[in-house]
């Protein structure tokens, strides 16, 4: 009986260490869960809404074909006006820092390459387009806080200009030609 | 005979550009295709900001006062740099001036005229004169140098590999090459290195409902009144009553592009 000991002490060690191990496991799992599930920037206006502009599932796996389709309907169609472009996936999901300086989307642990970089998959947008809203035409998130400021005014397609119109009154009249 | 080599052959050009097109549409060329539905679409309301695709029932373009054209004056090209982020290229460092000056991306700029008999010095600003029938949309071997349906010749960027043929077929210069990348963008002007630009007649400020360019608003908001943008196709718009008022020609007609931009007084 003696001689079994030092056995069952091993056994129980071993034992121990696999349930530990597996804990463990099932701890990173449980943390890598959360942060799948929660990668919108809490300082990013995008924190404050209940969902994205389609259901958050069809995002995460469709918002590279929503992009791109998008993409060709604006430089062909000229049509910037539709929910799925990617002025307004900036313009929401934007992160912002200190004194509501807006952090580039695509810098590291921000929107974008968070899932980008767990992912390992490579992004180039933003060789190109802007990393933070600045010097936009038109999209979503403008047009709606001009419509907050001046209720009832339809809303005007650009936001930042470099000279102001000189007469307010000419744009509606050559629309209608 | 000599005048017959000189005539441009239309013909020629369009079987050119149907099989330069046929190459690009089997090397999987989606905008040929995109670009040719989007032409002809009904109900093509200017109403802010656009949910139909460009038709060609608007051509857009500008006339040109060169006797407006004031020497010196930089307005419209500096309205263009702020409109279009151009402002925010960095000199490569190390980099020399002149050679900067010479590369940096331009959409528009001011050019000096002097005719060696008479002496008359003529100003005037020079961009893509988005032609009809352009040259760029000819060479390009990916499809990405295009015509919009509205007139508007434009460099997808998405597909452009950056081989600068459009450079070498546009009689105007009117592109530029971004050789270096670019750190600070605007939204409404992506840039990128490696790929051709130039101007595109503000076409975020058209798809938003606005008619007027940043050069042709700085140009009046300096008193000049020397650039005047409008449509082509509209023939009791401002565009064509000025056109109609006085005697305009394109740069270099002789090569039959027919241009959107016209100049007058030259």
């Amino acid at each position: 009986m003696t001689d079994f000991q030092p056995k069952a002490r091993a056994r129980t060690a071993l034992t121990l260490s696999a349930l530990l191990s597996l804990a463990l496991l099932g701890l990173a799992a449980a943390a890598q869960a959360t942060g799948v599930g929660d990668f919108v920037v809490d300082s990013s206006p995008a924190a404050k809404l209940d969902n994205c502009v389609e259901p958050t599932e069809y995002m995460r796996r469709y918002h590279y074909e929503l992009i791109r389709h998008q993409r060709d309907t604006t430089v062909y169609g000229g049509i910037r006006s539709t929910k799925h472009s990617l002025e307004g996936c900036v313009e929401c999901h934007v992160g912002y820092g200190a004194e509501h300086k807006p952090i580039a989307v695509n810098a590291e642990h921000q929107f974008c390459n968070a899932c980008h970089s767990y992912a390992a998959v490579t992004l180039n947008c933003f060789d190109c387009h802007a990393t933070v809203p600045e010097g936009e035409a038109w999209n979503q998130v403008t047009a709606a806080n001009r419509e907050q400021l001046l209720p009832g005014v339809h809303p005007q397609p650009r936001a930042a200009g470099v000279a102001a119109s000189p007469e307010p009154t000419a744009a509606p009249e050559s629309r209608e030609q | 005979m000599s005048r017959q080599v000189d005539q441009v052959n239309q013909e020629r050009r369009r079987f050119i550009g149907a099989a330069a097109g046929a190459v690009a549409g089997a090397a999987g060329g989606t905008g040929v295709v995109v670009a040719a539905l989007s032409s002809g679409v009904p109900g093509d309301v200017q109403a802010a900001p656009r949910t139909d695709p460009v038709s060609d029932r608007h051509r857009w373009g500008m006339l040109i006062d060169t006797a407006k054209c004031a020497e010196g004056c930089t307005a419209c090209v500096d309205a263009c740099d702020q409109e279009n982020g151009l402002n925010l290229q960095s000199e490569p460092l190390g980099d020399d001036e002149a050679k900067w000056q010479n590369q940096r991306a331009t959409w528009i700029r001011k050019v000096k005229v002097q005719d060696n008999t008479s002496g008359v010095v003529t100003n005037l600003p020079l961009m893509c004169q988005h032609c009809e029938h352009p040259p760029c949309v000819n060479v390009c071997p990916t499809g990405a140098s295009f015509k919009r349906a509205d007139g508007i010749v434009m460099v997808d960027r998405h597909i452009c590999i950056g081989c600068r043929y459009c450079m070498m077929a546009c009689p105007y210069k009117a592109r530029s090459f971004i050789h270096e990348q670019v750190e600070q963008k605007l939204t409404r002007a992506p840039r990128g290195k490696g790929c051709v630009e130039s101007c595109n007649l503000c076409a975020h400020r058209l798809d938003g409902g606005e008619t007027s360019t940043a050069c042709a608003e700085a140009c009046a908001g300096e008193g000049h009144h020397a650039i005047l943008f409008g449509d082509l196709r509209d023939p009791s718009g401002p565009l064509r009553q000025a056109m109609a008022a006085q005697p305009s020609r394109m740069i270099r007609e002789d090569l039959e592009l027919n241009t959107g931009v016209r100049y007058a007084g030259l």
